[in-house]
């Protein structure tokens, strides 16, 4: 296959890695005319016209508008190939993740946390079934790091202060590398791991064995009863608080007039930031759980949350 | 001898260090920028030799950070950045325009001044308690989780972003109003326009680093969250505001090497650089798009897909001047007559790594393989191409040309090819291997890595062994030729430009007889010595 | 150097000088122009992301002195102008006069915004030293106000700069009156006018965000 021409090149194993590696081949084949085009005139003309070398060097090129206005359209239009070329596969990466498989990463000094929705967690490491797309929710619990999986030829920052969702998928099944790429202290090139893309089977295998653990919503559950939560989001609730039964992928109409979707990030920010988006109808008296609750206990409740979604309000 | 040239008019300290001569300002800056070099290099060489083994054993992984952040801050803020304006422009660009001084002689040596102190400042830090941060200086790393000098090292690269200032305009000032008489925009040098072009960037992205810097401080000085999330505030703004001047500021370390390479191309071509006019307004254009393209070093960080695809276009259009330049130098070769003295090899070595450096620029502007190149081995040899590979070759190439318009010494020709030679191979040997650990997906500043990318860092701090002696070279064969080189006549060269109508080295106020210019710039070849152009 | 020239050597005369020197002056103000665009960038983005925190931190200013100050630096900037007339037509003790003048408004100024700062202190507005506010939109207005004391506090350093110059070109003029200082003050109005069109910036976006409107 192509693929492996490319020297020093192992073949990416995501559905799209093959896009990524033929552009690189075609990036390659673009540098390696132009650069051989640029050499073979350079060494030409430096044997050719050396000092002291009789040749003609009558009739020069004197007016040059034409060659400038040849070169420079060439380049143009080959740089603008290229643009769009390298914009359609970018977008095909990173799409709208809809991969219904939803795991959630934290990252923080120096290390990866991993939660399965089935409350299954790993450190540094990700297990995750072949040909299923996964989409990953990241958080950061302090500076930002990015999530690298070379061999997806894949990459996203975690910026803490919001989730970051990417989808991920291997159609081959083994260990592969996972870095973190951006510069985050001290243990920054010990902040690596592995991905560990299985077949189906192997994979609903290795989710069992991790032995019986809560489901990260049961968790979310527990704790929401824990943090007051439910004292005012209960149907019984002295305080007018909405109900959260049936929120999670509504519409919400805010106070000031306009209108989001409750996807993870704004529940994350109800918890955090309540008075960024009031919910129209209601009192901005919720306080802020910033500094409270931890980016693993968030996530809890969020899937938590997202548990209720196909419950009647 | 009419008059004492600039060198021996007086010998005293203060007659050197308050001085408004810009040619001995220029040498001041020399001598600092050797410094700085050095120091830069120590840290590279260190970084280079931790490298050659996976695991960790020369240093910690906090010596580490702070090596590379070291060695960045320095080799960006306090050498490449002043390199060839504040030493080959401030001697040659009064000479090149038949002026008498720069503009303003007074804010040159203050910029002088600033410079130290900035440079002073920012070595306390690095001595005091190093700096880990990068010399990108990330939010919220920076302001709260790093523990390190970072207020101390942002106030000195603050300080020698006045510095920065004073040069560009100085510069702008001085080209606008200091012309010869019959020096008309079309008949300046090119060395000239691209210094002017720098100096434009340097004015106005310089003072956006500096109220970066001002934020950076503040919020970690009284510890409040202006780019803290935590009250709502955004990371990615700081990253911003650093691109927004950050990337112009790359133009500022590569456009004065371009300026220099027209000289040196046509000098040992003995033609006029081929489309004059294009070459001189792709500088412009350079520095203009250079503003719109900040946002392609944050292709993952989550900003938004439009503002992805529009940075993205907007580094490809960039390019078109430079690829205009690089064709432009190529024809200027067809149908010269080719001398391949030392300068000459520096500037081939320039066009041959610029050029790589440029096209891989060019992989990484397209998103769907920068998502995986960036923050890799790719990114560092793309930078290290154009800026090593490109700007300090073109550094060496300008400094062996105007070395006997300096110094009025002659050179060892014999050693400076052979610097040449080995500055290339050294050169490639060491960044070639990072494109391929790039590739490979070996993340930048990396303290450890896998085994399995030992092979190419071996080859990789090989090279930069060899780099390192190359780039030594020099300082012996120059620095012999002060003391025993033969005196160099007013135009070794042969070369039509103003700065050589005037003995080597110049008197104190450059030309004895304000002088007259007819002609458009590079007229080499026959007619050439018929007419004089020194009026 | 030369020796009987008025000017350095560089020049062909002090009118060649003179034109450098203004030359030299227009770049600096866009230096400036560029320097407080990079604040005002951040504002925007952050009033973008907080638009009601940001109207309602606006109406904690104290619209009174700012407006005040406003009209302070407008006078002043009228006496500047005044004084580079004067000297052009040799009227030096007018000039002088008229200096000190735009310099005792501009001390004004800054008493004012001292006063003003103490103020915001005791109302526990400024963010890292003394900040509690308890509403709803509390993060937006610590940020409106960071930005409130980054800004006004860079523009009140250019406003001590600019004194400083005034007072030393007011100094000078006392004992003679050079062609240089034609020049010199030439370029010291520039930037006077220059830190007074920031400062109506400024007002626009600190004192009235909130209050326009009803
Ligand atoms: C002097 C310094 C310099 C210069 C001139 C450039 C020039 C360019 N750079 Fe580079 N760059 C850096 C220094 C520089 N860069 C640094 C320091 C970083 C990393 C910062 C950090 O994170 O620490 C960086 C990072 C960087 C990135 C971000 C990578 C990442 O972190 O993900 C990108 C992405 O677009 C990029 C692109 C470009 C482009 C398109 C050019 C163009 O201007 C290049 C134009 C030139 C050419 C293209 C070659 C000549 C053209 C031809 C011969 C034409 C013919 C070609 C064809 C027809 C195909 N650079
Ligand atoms: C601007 C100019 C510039 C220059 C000239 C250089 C020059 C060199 N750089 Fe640098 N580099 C940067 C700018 C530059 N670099 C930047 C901006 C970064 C990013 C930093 C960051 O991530 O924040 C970087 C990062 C960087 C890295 C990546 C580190 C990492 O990500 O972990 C590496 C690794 O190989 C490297 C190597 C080198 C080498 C071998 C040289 C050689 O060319 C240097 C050769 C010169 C010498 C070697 C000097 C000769 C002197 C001696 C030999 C004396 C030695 C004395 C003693 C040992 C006492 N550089
Ligand atoms: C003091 C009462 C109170 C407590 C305690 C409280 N909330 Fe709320 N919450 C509210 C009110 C009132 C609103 C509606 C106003 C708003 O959007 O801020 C709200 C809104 C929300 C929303 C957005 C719902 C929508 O319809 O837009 C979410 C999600 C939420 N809360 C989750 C939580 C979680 C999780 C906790 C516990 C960790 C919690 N709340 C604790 C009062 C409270
Ligand atoms: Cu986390 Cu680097
Ligand atoms: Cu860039």
């Amino acid at each position: 296959m192509w693929r492996q021409w490319i020297p020093f090149w192992r073949p990416g194993v995501s559905p799209y890695g093959g896009d990524v590696d033929l552009l690189f081949a075609g990036l390659l084949l673009a540098s390696a005319l132009v650069l051989g085009l640029l050499f073979f005139l350079l060494i030409v003309f430096c044997v050719r016209y050396r000092a002291g070398n009789p040749t003609d060097r009558g009739h020069r090129v004197k007016k040059s508008w034409h060659w400038e206005v040849g070169w420079t359209s060439a380049s143009l239009v080959i740089f603008l190939l290229l643009f769009v070329w390298g914009s359609s596969v970018y977008l095909e990466i990173y799409q709208k993740p809809q991969g219904e498989l939803s795991v959630f990463v934290v990252a923080k000094q120096w290390m990866w946390k991993v939660q399965h929705p089935g409350g299954q967690s790993e450190i540094n490491s990700l297990h995750m079934p072949v040909n299923r797309p996964v989409r990953l929710v990241m958080a950061s619990q302090d500076v930002i790091h990015s999530f690298f999986i070379p061999a997806l030829r894949l990459k996203h920052d975690v910026v803490p202060g919001r989730y970051q969702s990417l989808e991920v998928e291997a159609v081959t099944a083994g260990h592969y590398h996972l870095f973190c790429a951006e510069y985050c202290g001290t243990d920054h090139s010990g902040m690596i791991g592995e991905i560990v893309a299985m077949e189906p089977a192997d994979y609903a295998k290795w989710l069992n064995d991790q032995g019986p653990a809560n489901s990260l919503a049961r968790e979310g559950g527990a704790l929401f009863r824990e943090l007051g939560c439910s004292g005012c989001h209960a149907a019984n609730s002295s305080v007018h608080a909405p109900l959260l039964e049936g929120l999670y992928g509504k519409p919400v109409p805010l106070s000031d007039g306009s209108t989001v979707t409750a996807d993870d990030k704004y529940i994350r920010d109800s918890i955090l930031l309540p008075r960024s988006q009031v919910a129209a109808g209601y009192q901005p008296v919720m306080p802020s759980f910033e500094g409270k609750v931890s980016e693993d206990q968030l996530l809890r409740l969020v899937t938590y949350i997202k548990s209720l979604a196909d419950r009647a309000p | 001898m009419t008059e004492p040239d600039y060198l021996n008019s007086a010998y005293t300290l203060r007659s050197w260090f308050f001085t408004t001569d810009h040619k001995r300002i220029a040498i001041l800056y020399f001598a600092t920028l050797i410094g700085f070099f050095f120091i830069g290099g120590a840290a590279a060489t260190a970084i280079r030799i931790e490298l050659a083994t996976p695991q960790a054993d020369l240093v910690s992984s906090d010596t580490y950070n702070r090596l590379f952040t070291m060695h960045g801050v320095i080799m960006v803020w306090f050498f490449l950045i002043p390199s060839i304006p504040n030493t080959l422009g401030n001697f040659i660009v009064p000479l090149m325009i038949g002026a008498r001084d720069l503009a303003f002689p007074r804010l040159n040596l203050m910029s002088w001044y600033l410079f130290i102190a900035g440079g002073s400042v920012t070595l306390f830090a690095i001595l005091a308690g190093g700096i880990d941060t990068g010399w990108t200086f990330y939010t919220p790393f920076s302001t709260l989780y790093s523990n390190s000098y970072v207020i101390v090292a942002v106030t000195g690269i603050f300080i020698a972003g006045f510095s920065s200032i004073l040069t560009g305009l100085n510069f702008i000032a001085t080209v606008h109003r200091l012309r010869a008489p019959g020096l008309t925009w079309y008949r300046l040098p090119l060395f000239i326009w691209s210094l002017y072009a720098t100096s434009v960037i340097l004015v106005l992205a310089t003072p956006v680093l500096a109220i970066t810097l001002v934020l950076l401080a503040t919020e970690r000085f009284l510890g409040v969250g202006i780019f803290d999330p935590r009250i709502g505030g955004d990371p990615l703004l700081f990253q911003h505001l650093f691109w927004f001047y950050s990337h112009p500021a790359v133009y500022i370390m590569i456009l004065p090497g371009m300026g220099v390479v027209n000289e040196l191309i046509s000098c040992f071509s003995r033609k006029p650089v081929f489309g004059y006019k294009f070459v001189a307004w792709a500088s412009l254009a350079i520095a203009a798009v250079g503003f719109l393209v900040w946002g392609h070093h944050m292709f993952v960080s989550g900003q938004s897909l439009l503002a992805s695809l529009v940075f993205s276009f907007m580094s490809f259009i960039v390019a078109v001047p430079s690829a205009i330049k690089v064709f432009n130098w190529t024809a200027t070769l067809h149908k010269g007559s080719l001398r391949f003295d030392a300068p000459m090899l520096y500037a081939l070595a320039f066009l041959g790594l610029f050029t790589i450096g440029g096209l891989t620029g060019l992989f990484l502007a397209c998103l769907a393989f920068d998502v995986h190149a960036t923050d890799t081995y790719f990114v560092v040899a793309h930078f290290h191409y154009i800026m090593v590979g490109g700007m300090v070759t073109a550094y060496f190439g300008g400094l062996h040309y105007w070395w006997p318009k300096i110094t009025g010494r002659l050179y060892s020709e014999y050693w400076a090819r052979t610097a040449a030679v080995l500055i290339f191979f050294g050169f490639n040997l060491t960044f070639f291997p990072q494109f391929v650990l790039g590739a490979e997906g070996m993340p930048r500043r990396y303290h450890v890595y896998p085994p399995e990318f030992q092979v190419w860092n071996v080859l990789s701090s090989g090279g930069a062994t060899i780099l390192a002696a190359a780039y030594l070279l020099p300082m012996f064969y120059l620095g012999y030729s002060l003391f025993f080189g033969r005196r160099a006549p007013a135009n070794p060269w042969d070369a039509p430009g103003l700065e050589w109508q005037t003995p080597s080295p110049p008197p104190e106020f450059n030309f004895e007889s304000q002088p007259v210019v007819t002609r458009a710039p590079y007229q080499y070849g026959p007619d050439f010595a018929a007419e004089p152009q020194n009026a | 150097m030369p020796k009987g020239r008025a000017f350095a050597p560089q020049y062909a005369s002090v009118q060649h000088r003179d034109e450098t020197a203004e030359i030299g002056m227009w770049v600096f103000l866009a230096t400036e122009v560029l320097l407080f665009g990079g604040l005002l960038f951040a504002y925007f983005v952050y009033r973008h992301a907080n638009p009601a925190a940001f109207a309602e931190a606006g109406r904690h200013t104290r619209i009174v002195i700012g407006t005040a100050n406003t009209a302070i630096l407008l006078t002043s900037s009228f006496f500047v102008a005044c004084a580079v007339n004067a000297l052009q037509a040799d009227a030096r003790r007018t000039c002088i006069a008229m200096l000190v003048s735009a310099m005792l408004l501009g001390l004004l100024f800054l008493g004012l915004k001292a006063a003003e700062y103490a103020g915001e202190y005791h109302e526990h507005l400024v963010p890292g030293v003394d900040f509690s506010y308890v509403a709803p939109l509390a993060d937006g207005v610590e940020l409106f106000f960071i930005f409130y004391f980054v800004a006004t506090s860079i523009h009140a350093v250019h406003m001590v700069i600019g004194i400083a110059v005034l007072a030393t070109l007011a100094v000078l003029l006392r004992r003679s009156a050079s062609t240089r200082m034609r020049a010199a003050l030439h370029s010291a109005a520039l930037y006077w006018h220059f830190v007074d069109v920031v400062w109506i910036v400024l007002f626009a976006l600190i004192y009235l965000p909130g209050r326009s409107g009803t």
